[in-house]
């Protein structure tokens, strides 16, 4: 839960709606005042989406715990193992979300309840 | 029902094509806005905050971020510049895309430009490409309406629900799940894979260890992009 204030919540979504709507509007609006993006740019863009995408869904699927069966035996690491294998066989957000959230369910009520 | 499809008739062809267009992926966008309703409620956000983000953003990966960020308290800085940072790649569309809006007026094409998301770029750039005859605007407008539509909806209902559902199920572990279906897919290369890996091994390693400031995720995003960009080697342009 967090601790932020309204107006924190409110300051965060508008600076983010106004610098996103900037990217949008950058060369559609600048169109032939620019030249395209630089090739080095472009380079570093390619891999944000999965740096970025890692670094927010290892620490909320992975808890280290002081003995290597108490950290595998984590109803969220089982649970994000099996969505790592719907996403990859299938590419389906849907899909990864039944089958993660029911195997998360599956271990928190039956398994280990 | 014979109204709506008078009015449907009167709504320009291009218009039309560019909603049917859209209909697959509108299908795979619901859960994603149903799930950034559920977890900006369970993350402590209100109905109204919810649905704000979806009209002020209107761009799905970077609002999850946003969402999962301000539900763990990071500070406002952090929030903010990830979130950007996951739409710097729109720099890439605007930049495909201009030259088919460069007849259209600045207040059009402000529109346009608040409208654009990956979806939206990827069917018109390939229909503009495929079929000159195709009116651009009406096109593209199609397809975003729907998508736009579908995402502010979705949120609200979302949101709503997630109000309603005990803490105890667990809902806010849909958002890793959904990094995860965009993840894998995004990791679709040498370098691409390499960011990924470095950045996860990094993220549980500071998180573990704690890095002041809330400086967790730039640290580990960084660590992945500095990985990938050695592994493909800094090409000379």
């Amino acid at each position: 839960m967090t601790t932020w204030s309204p107006a924190s919540i409110w300051a965060a979504i508008v600076l983010i709606g106004v610098c996103t709507f900037t990217i949008r509007l950058s060369f559609i609006y600048l169109f032939g005042r620019l030249d395209g993006v630089p090739p080095r740019v472009e380079q570093v863009l390619r891999y944000v989406p999965a740096a970025v995408l890692a670094a927010l869904v290892v620490p909320a699927v992975v808890t280290v715990e002081s003995t290597l069966t108490a950290t595998l035996l984590d109803e969220r690491l089982l649970a994000g193992a099996v969505a790592t294998g719907v996403a990859w066989r299938t590419e389906d957000v849907l899909a990864t979300i039944v089958l993660g959230m029911g195997t998360l369910w599956l271990f928190r009520f039956v398994v280990f309840a | 029902m014979t109204h709506r499809m008078d009015g449907q008739k009167r709504l320009p062809p291009d218009f039309r094509a560019g909603i049917r267009a859209a209909g697959p992926i509108l299908v795979g966008i619901v859960p994603f806005a149903l799930v950034a309703g559920i977890t900006a409620t369970n993350a402590g956000m209100t109905i109204l905050e919810a649905v704000g983000m979806s009209v002020v953003v209107f761009a799905g990966a970077s609002q999850l971020a946003a969402i999962d960020l301000i539900g763990s308290n990071a500070p406002f800085a952090v929030v903010v510049a990830t979130a950007v940072v996951i739409n710097l790649r729109m720099l890439m569309y605007s930049a495909s895309i201009a030259p088919f809006f460069q007849s259209l007026s600045t207040r059009v094409r402000t529109l346009l430009a608040y409208l654009l998301t990956d979806q939206a770029y990827a069917l018109s750039i390939a229909e503009y490409t495929r079929n000159a005859d195709r009116n651009r605007l009406w096109y593209y407008v199609g397809i975003a309406i729907s998508l736009w539509l579908v995402w502010q909806v979705g949120t609200l209902i979302g949101a709503v629900v997630g109000a309603g559902v005990p803490a105890s199920l667990g809902l806010d572990f849909a958002l890793p799940l959904v990094f995860l279906a965009l993840l894998v897919p995004a990791m679709k290369d040498r370098g691409t894979t390499t960011a990924g890996l470095v950045a996860g091994g990094v993220a549980l390693v500071v998180t573990a260890v704690g890095v002041p400031l809330g400086l967790d995720l730039p640290v580990a995003a960084v660590s992945g992009l500095v990985a990938g960009l050695a592994v493909d080697g800094w090409r000379e342009q």
